[in-house]
């Protein structure tokens, strides 16, 4: 792996802990795993169309992510059934676009080698979740703890929502390639889950979070490359161990 | 007197029902308005729309510059989240655009010592995570407090110290106040006016002319629980 390869994996894995932070904290697991699977319709239509699959899967979860947003503004429906129903239908339309080896790598992540460009754009998407994470953090806890606070305190709470989505879903499409559509959701929610269990603030969550991402992110892949097996599903399992090992720590 | 808010002919409906319909006030700067009635009589919808948070017709206008401080009535709060009370604060500071020694004279203020304030918020007693939102909704020197059941939670005891607080709190920083209780024995002893939301029966004017028990009977259909205070 070069040092390209190590910088992106890094900027990825570090704007999915942060992210994840939030995404725990809003109670939105299921969700945002059912949202990273949008993105395999995406990429079976961009390979049809001949178009970069990060493109057309990208274009998938910005418009997953402005769908859900819209679900939830309305009252009365229950957003996790709509989520799980559409973004299931999407994993199997997706399926029966894309098939064999294109599939399982869409599926599973396979890094592969990385153009200049592609590491360029996925640096900058990144920082750009980065520091929208970092900046927006206190509207984000005034909003998490209560909407109607956060409201008389001046945070315009529908846009947040919906930009909070929108550098969720950017931080699922930089991922894909290493973790693919079925494990993505994952890395962006169990290295927050184990921050929850030990953090005492929300400092701490950050920090913990971050760290558990991106060391599993760079453990998975040197597993990978010496076990020749696909790298999400390592990935996934070292941050998994992580959180058992978390529980063992929790603070009651 | 100037006024800190009209409300003109203000309906808020949720799904087909009517919860609030054509209701009009006005709230004096300075003043304590209690906001009374049985319950779904839509006390809560009412402070809600006040905020923006619910869509409504009719006008709700704010003096120009009103700050708002807002306690809510119930939050559901996961007990492990990782946010302190200071981290809390620090945001709603940040939000808010005030200084972060703010929070610090926004916690003397309510009493809640810096320990409690370095524990996560879901490990808080209910008296303590009352005082903090409290603290939250004077971090910034608001202008006006809203109130939504500011004792649920809290017990007895805990419940006469908060409301003692909270009107310490009024008469230092010469705040609005807009308070919704079921403890109509507070409400005499600390608000000027009162408007009820009863289901059949709507009536506002100050508290001594309201809190009749003929009143409070149209207003709630049987007698609560009432009983006068004198002085303390």
């Amino acid at each position: 792996m070069d040092a390209s390869g190590v910088a992106l994996s890094v900027g990825m894995a570090a704007a999915a802990g942060l992210v994840g932070c939030f995404a725990v904290m809003r109670r939105m697991t299921l969700a945002s795993d059912a949202l990273s699977h949008v993105a395999l319709p995406g990429i079976g239509i961009a390979l049809a169309l001949r178009v970069h699959p990060g493109l057309g899967a990208l274009a998938a979860l910005l418009a997953g992510a402005a769908l859900i947003w819209g679900i939830e503004r309305r009252t009365g429906i229950s957003t996790e059934t709509v989520v799980g129903v559409v973004f299931s239908l999407a994993l199997a339309v997706g399926a029966m676009l894309a098939t064999g080896e294109e599939l399982v790598d869409a599926l599973l992540g396979a890094p592969g080698t990385l153009g200049g460009w592609e590491v360029g754009l996925g640096l900058l998407g990144a920082l750009a979740v980065t520091v929208f994470v970092l900046v927006e953090r206190h509207r984000l806890v005034l909003s998490i703890v209560s909407a109607d606070i956060a409201r008389t305190s001046g945070v315009r709470v529908e846009r947040l929502e919906l930009a909070f989505l929108l550098a969720f879903a950017l931080t699922v499409a930089l991922g894909l390639r290493y973790l693919g559509v079925l494990l993505m959701g994952s890395l962006v929610i169990i290295p927050a889950a184990t921050a929850k269990n030990v953090a005492r603030d929300l400092g701490q969550m950050f920090a913990v979070a971050v760290a558990v991402a991106t060391t599993s992110t760079l453990g998975g892949e040197l597993l990978a490359a010496r076990l020749h097996r696909p790298t999400g599903p390592l990935i996934i399992a070292v941050t998994a161990a992580a959180f058992f090992g978390s529980l063992l720590l929790r603070r009651r | 007197m100037v006024n800190a808010l009209e409300v003109e002919r203000l309906s808020v409906r949720l799904g087909a029902a009517e919860v609030l319909a054509e209701l009009d006030f006005t709230v004096a700067a300075g003043s304590a308005l209690a906001i009374i009635g049985p319950n779904g009589s839509g006390k809560t919808v009412l402070l809600r729309a006040l905020i923006g948070a619910l869509p409504h017709r009719g006008a709700v206008r704010w003096a120009p510059g009103t700050r708002i401080g807002y306690v809510p009535q119930k939050l559901d709060i996961e007990r492990d989240l990782p946010v302190t009370g200071r981290d809390f604060l620090r945001a709603r500071a940040s939000v808010a655009g005030a200084a972060p020694a703010d929070a610090a004279r926004a916690l003397d203020l309510v009493g809640l010592p810096a320990q409690s304030a370095g524990r996560r918020i879901g490990a808080l007693s209910g008296g303590q995570f009352q005082r903090l939102l409290l603290a939250c909704a004077l971090v910034g020197r608001p202008s006006v407090l809203l109130f939504d059941e500011p004792t649920s939670g809290v017990d007895e005891p805990g419940e006469e110290r908060l409301y003692e607080m909270i009107h310490r709190v009024q008469a230092a920083e010469a705040l609005t106040l807009l308070l919704v209780s079921h403890e109509l024995s507070v409400v005499y002893r600390y608000a000027e006016n009162v408007l009820c939301l009863g289901r059949e029966h709507r009536c506002l004017g100050p508290a001594r002319e309201i809190l009749t028990p003929e009143t409070i009977a149209r207003v709630y259909g049987e007698a609560p629980r009432y009983h006068h205070h004198d002085g303390r």
